[in-house]
């Protein structure tokens, strides 16, 4: 039995980024056909325009920052508009770059057998006293993973972002072109551009996003609670194709495909996926977890953990009693696990029984059992080595 | 004499189609505004908006500059904020036709929301005169191509059954009826064919 569909055609949004796959594998391998859905794909160049588009209907759905429908809902830097998500896009796939020229002054100025971290706070504080400019850091957003995770890591090693360091929000393709400009020093964004950046030797990867905390929630695909509610099958249509291809991605061997794919002029527009580039791509572990470790669910523990970042960086003002309770409501309306539980259940896929896991608990992988069915899921170490349950 | 709003509020304008910016500058000076300036995709987008403190910005909503404004207006209380931020109800119906029309728009803190509505309405006027300008240009070059192919496969098709061209025309006509297609792919069929066969003669 298949329910009708209330849309047929639909027209969804990404941002040239290794974790768009699940969307352009979807839509070239077929999967959304299979679901009867006839969807158009869309590269879009700020998120601010994601954001506006899905909120006003230019397109149905897309690609967002994680943090993107729980500010949206929350009005943060847009009237509030309720957005959900019922679908993560996957885990992982952030690094921080460094510029060269950093380096070198990295390598001037301080001890090279230090860790990184503790190199740029000693550089830093030299900055300071010569009374130089701050080094600018670039992000792709304020409300991003990419802020987040660079914030927490400089956080972690005593630097504070907003008084010892300047952050820039640059879109993620012209991100490169600004280290090369000397406009920026650094950067936290998603691949391919880390790797990229290696190759055309503009900068250096300084740390991975998964090292900063393993199997981090990336992006997730958003659509308005209004569309979700006036179109509950198509929705399950697009989740089950996300899914499909989520599984396909989960294959190592189909990771060279991927990237061919993605390399077209339409997607990535990647121009050497021949040469060298390609092949620290593909064994980076920047690149994402699209499926194992349940990387396809909307745990609410990931919003808990963002929310509670926008509150440390005074996105958010300070929450009473009453208030937090609010936040909480809202998780459970922006994080959808049931639409996500109902369309995997029809594929006959696992899905974690609770909506939360304990973060930064785990070093390694380990089992979530269940009466059914257990389900394997990965570390979730923070590099500071904090909890979060 | 009547006076102008605020003595010129001044507009910035960020944009990639530098003809479209031209027709908007224009019609934004007729309008007895001024142009802080005119801006292509820019790398110091923030350092010149810091400079030149224009009360509104008008930014095609297809430039990735567009997440650097946002941060901007969240960072500085003096910078200006995005549009969205301020619709009112009855405004809602103007930010969505703005978004439609691939308008999207900053104004600083000290400008009230209502006085920008003309400024946008001319804006939303323009792209959206913009764009039917540039379908419409889209439609004649390709009905220009479509012709050239028909004649093209005419003229291979006189030369080849040695017939008159209203007999040619006839046979590209009854092909694409026969086979239920549009007279212009028969005639890049005929073509890839014929010259096939002529050039092998």
């Amino acid at each position: 039995m298949t329910n009708v569909l209330e849309k047929h055609e639909i027209t969804l949004g990404f941002i040239p980024l290794l974790d768009s796959a699940p969307l352009i594998i979807a839509q070239e391998l077929g999967f959304f056909a299979e679901q009867d859905l006839k969807v158009t794909l869309r590269g879009e160049f700020s998120w601010a325009t994601i954001r506006d588009k899905v909120s006003f209907g230019l397109l149905d759905g897309a690609q967002m920052l994680a943090p993107m429908p729980l500010a949206a809902t929350l009005g943060l830097g847009s009237i509030p508009t309720p957005m959900v998500t019922a679908f993560s896009l996957g885990l992982n796939g952030n690094a921080i770059t460094l510029s060269n020229r950093l380096w070198q002054s990295l390598d001037a100025f301080t001890q090279t057998d230090q860790p990184v971290l503790s190199r740029l706070k000693h550089y830093i504080d030299i900055r300071k006293q010569q009374g130089q400019l701050p080094l600018k850091l670039g992000i792709v957003y304020p409300y991003s993973q990419h802020n987040y995770l660079l914030r927490y890591w400089l956080a972690s090693g005593d630097i504070h972002p907003e008084r010892d360091l300047d952050l820039p929000v640059i879109s993620p393709t012209r991100m490169i072109k600004s280290m090369a400009d000397g406009l920026i020093d650094g950067f936290c964004v998603g691949e391919p551009w880390n790797t990229v950046a290696e190759q055309q030797e503009v900068g250096r990867t300084a740390i991975s996003g998964y090292q900063i905390w393993n199997n981090a929630p990336e992006k997730v695909f958003g659509v308005t609670q209004k569309w979700a509610q006036e179109n509950p099958n198509t929705h399950q249509a697009v989740l089950k194709a996300l899914l499909q291809a989520a599984l396909w991605l989960d294959k190592e061997e189909n990771r060279a495909q991927t990237l061919d794919i993605l390399a077209r002029p339409e997607y990535l527009n990647l121009s050497c996926p021949e040469d060298a580039a390609r092949v620290p791509l593909l064994e980076t572990e920047n690149w994402p977890q699209f499926y194992r470790y349940s990387a396809t669910f909307p745990w609410h523990s990931h919003a808990r953990w963002l929310l509670q970042q926008m509150l440390r960086w005074q996105q958010l003002p300070n929450q009473s009693e009453k208030d937090a309770q609010e936040l909480e409501q809202m998780i459970q309306q922006v994080y959808r696990t049931d639409l996500y539980r109902q369309a995997a259940s029809t594929l006959d896929l696992p899905v974690p029984g609770d909506n939360n896991k304990p973060e930064g608990v785990h070093d390694n992988e380990w089992l979530l059992e269940q009466d059914n069915h257990n389900i394997l899921l990965g570390p979730s170490r923070f590099i500071d080595g904090r909890e979060f349950c | 004499m009547k006076r102008m709003p605020k003595l010129n509020l001044s507009v910035m304008l960020v944009d990639n189609e530098p003809a479209r910016a031209a027709i908007l500058e224009q019609a934004l000076l007729d309008a007895g505004y001024r142009i802080a300036a005119r801006l292509e995709e820019t790398s110091d987008l923030s350092e010149q908006v810091r400079l030149l403190q224009p009360d509104i910005v008008i930014i095609d909503i297809e430039s990735p500059d567009r997440d650097t404004m946002e941060d901007m207006s969240r960072l500085h209380k003096d910078n200006p904020r995005p549009v969205v931020m301020f619709s009112e109800q009855d405004d809602e119906q103007t930010i969505a036709s703005a978004i439609r029309a691939g308008v999207s728009a900053y104004i600083a803190d000290d400008i009230q929301a209502t006085r920008v509505k003309p400024i946008l309405e001319v804006a939303i006027a323009r792209f959206r005169e913009f764009h039917a300008l540039r379908d419409e240009l889209d439609k004649v070059r390709n009905q220009l191509a479509d012709r050239k192919l028909i004649e093209k496969a005419k003229g291979l098709l006189m030369q080849h059954k040695q017939c008159s061209e209203e007999e040619a025309y006839k046979d590209l006509r009854k092909m694409a009826m026969d086979q239920s297609k549009r007279l212009t792919d028969v005639a890049e069929n005929v073509i890839s064919v014929l010259e096939l066969v002529l050039k092998t003669k």
